[in-house]
């Protein structure tokens, strides 16, 4: 495998089995087993836009398997400010490190820099295009409370137009027969190519502006914030800012295993009123990018998790 | 002088190109794919929304003393993906050539979406649009994916 950009370069098997390594790999990514698979390795850091999950969580897995990082940086002090293009930023990159895990401002940012350069890239997000890692630790999440990923009923509700993680997750789940419930205002569906897409290969999808009333029926509700930061008109956000707003109280008829998740940072789309019950996951979640970015890193270097890891099964 | 000459609308050329059948009104959509501009100095003939039995309208374009290359006709798929095109040397037709879409167009035309990679004139890798579909043309960037337009993408071409 060369690098990972889209979910279609995973297969289905591919996908479980580095969820299954993944959740080997829980012990070391809690601090509880140290476990050196990538000492010697170096993971390029590449953020363009600001992250703080995303970077922090792929510089802890590399750390935790005992692989070094190093960093761009912050862009503006970088040779970026110079006008230098990002060919030959990977240039530079490349020639020092064994991957690199990289977020762009630009879509497709990702597979080109797979094209300039010989490691595996990792794609931490290009503009609203895609975000395979968080996809694969949505999954791992996923799998972890249901004890599987087939024939889910799953919500998506938010910024279904420009939020990436959805865009690469919706394309995931129905891989595995989930059922899709898009919700979002009106100015915020999902973009109508991705939707014909996922009915194309046969999905059972619904577009509504409800959310509310979809909940009880679901397996999980995966929340997502209206990213200001997308709008070039701020009058079109305030329209939709704060469409949704999930407390407790909304959870009272939901199916007992039902999961709220959340890519974070959350604005006041999940009230912390929710925090509280069974159903969140958001931090998990949030913690879960290391273990699966640890599989991942692994998996793209080409080194084994072993089926043993701190002599537990 | 016979009535078919005196209805000529351009002479026969000696050597070069003549690129037939193109739809009516793309004839200089397809000066553009095929880079002839003001600084072109072979002769250049071109008539539009000529009658065609076939086509009801069509138009042609003649290039003298230049010999279009297989690349060079490809790229007329995104206006005339049914024009016929012939290699004159020394007034005859010396060759018939047919427009053949590859798996992908590189270097010909810009993505269309303003937020694509690609749109940094500066980045030196190829422009790739993958072809999905031939007929009808269907296009998707290589790098962010986007389904290109087609009638937008002709104001992309490099």
């Amino acid at each position: 495998m060369a690098g990972l950009i889209t979910m279609d370069d995973l297969s289905n098997e591919e996908i479980i089995s580095i969820l299954d390594d993944a959740e080997r790999l829980l012990p070391v990514a809690k601090g509880d087993l140290y476990l050196p698979l990538l000492q010697g390795k170096i993971l390029g850091n590449l953020f363009f836009e600001p992250s703080t999950r995303t970077r922090m969580s792929f510089e802890t897995a590399m750390k935790r398997l005992g692989g070094d990082v190093v960093n761009l940086g912050d862009v503006k002090t970088s040779s970026v400010v110079k006008g230098e293009t990002l060919f030959d930023t990977i240039q530079m990159v490349d020639g020092y490190t064994d991957i690199i895990a990289m977020r762009h401002p630009r879509q497709g940012a990702a597979r080109y820099a797979q094209d300039a350069a010989q490691v595996p890239i990792l794609n931490g997000g290009d503009g609203a295009g895609h975000h395979p890692t968080q996809t694969m630790l949505d999954l791992f999440t996923i799998r972890q409370s249901h004890g599987k990923l087939e024939n889910l009923k799953v919500v998506l509700a938010g910024d279904l137009r420009y939020g990436r993680t959805v865009h690469s997750l919706s394309h995931a789940l129905i891989r595995f027969g989930c059922e899709i419930v898009l919700a979002s205002p009106d100015l915020l569906r999902m973009p109508k190519e991705i939707v014909e897409d996922l009915v194309a290969h046969g999905a059972k999808v619904t577009e509504t502006t409800d959310l509310y009333g979809n909940l009880d029926s679901a397996d999980v509700v995966y929340m997502t914030r209206i990213q200001k930061e997308r709008f070039a008109d701020e009058d079109e956000y305030v329209k939709v800012a704060g469409a949704y707003k999930l407390d407790a109280s909304h959870l009272d008829g939901c199916k007992s295993e039902m999961i709220v998740m959340h890519p974070l940072p959350r604005v006041d789309e999940i009230h912390p009123s929710v925090d509280v019950t069974r159903h969140a996951k958001y931090f998990e979640q949030a913690f879960n990018g290391v273990v699966a970015r640890m599989a991942l890193l692994c998996r793209l270097l080409g080194v084994t998790v072993p089926e043993k890891v701190g002599g537990e099964a | 002088m016979s009535s078919e000459t005196s209805m000529r609308r351009v002479t026969a050329i000696r050597n070069g190109t003549v690129i037939d059948h193109i739809p009516a009104g793309q004839a200089l959509r397809v000066l553009k794919l095929l880079n002839i501009t003001d600084q072109t100095a072979v002769p250049v003939s071109l008539v539009m929304n000529v009658p065609s039995k076939k086509m009801g309208a069509k138009d042609i374009v003649k290039v003298e003393d230049r010999e279009l290359t297989q690349a060079e006709l490809d790229r007329l798929a995104l206006v005339a993906s049914e024009a016929s095109v012939a290699i004159i040397r020394a007034y005859s037709v010396a060759e018939k050539l047919h427009i053949n879409l590859g798996e992908e167009l590189n270097n010909v035309v810009r993505c269309t979406f303003s937020n694509c990679i690609t749109q940094n004139s500066r980045e030196p890798l190829p422009h790739r649009l993958v072809i999905l579909s031939k007929d009808p043309l269907q296009l998707r960037c290589h790098y962010c994916g986007t389904p290109q337009n087609i009638d937008q993408l002709i104001n992309n071409v490099l």
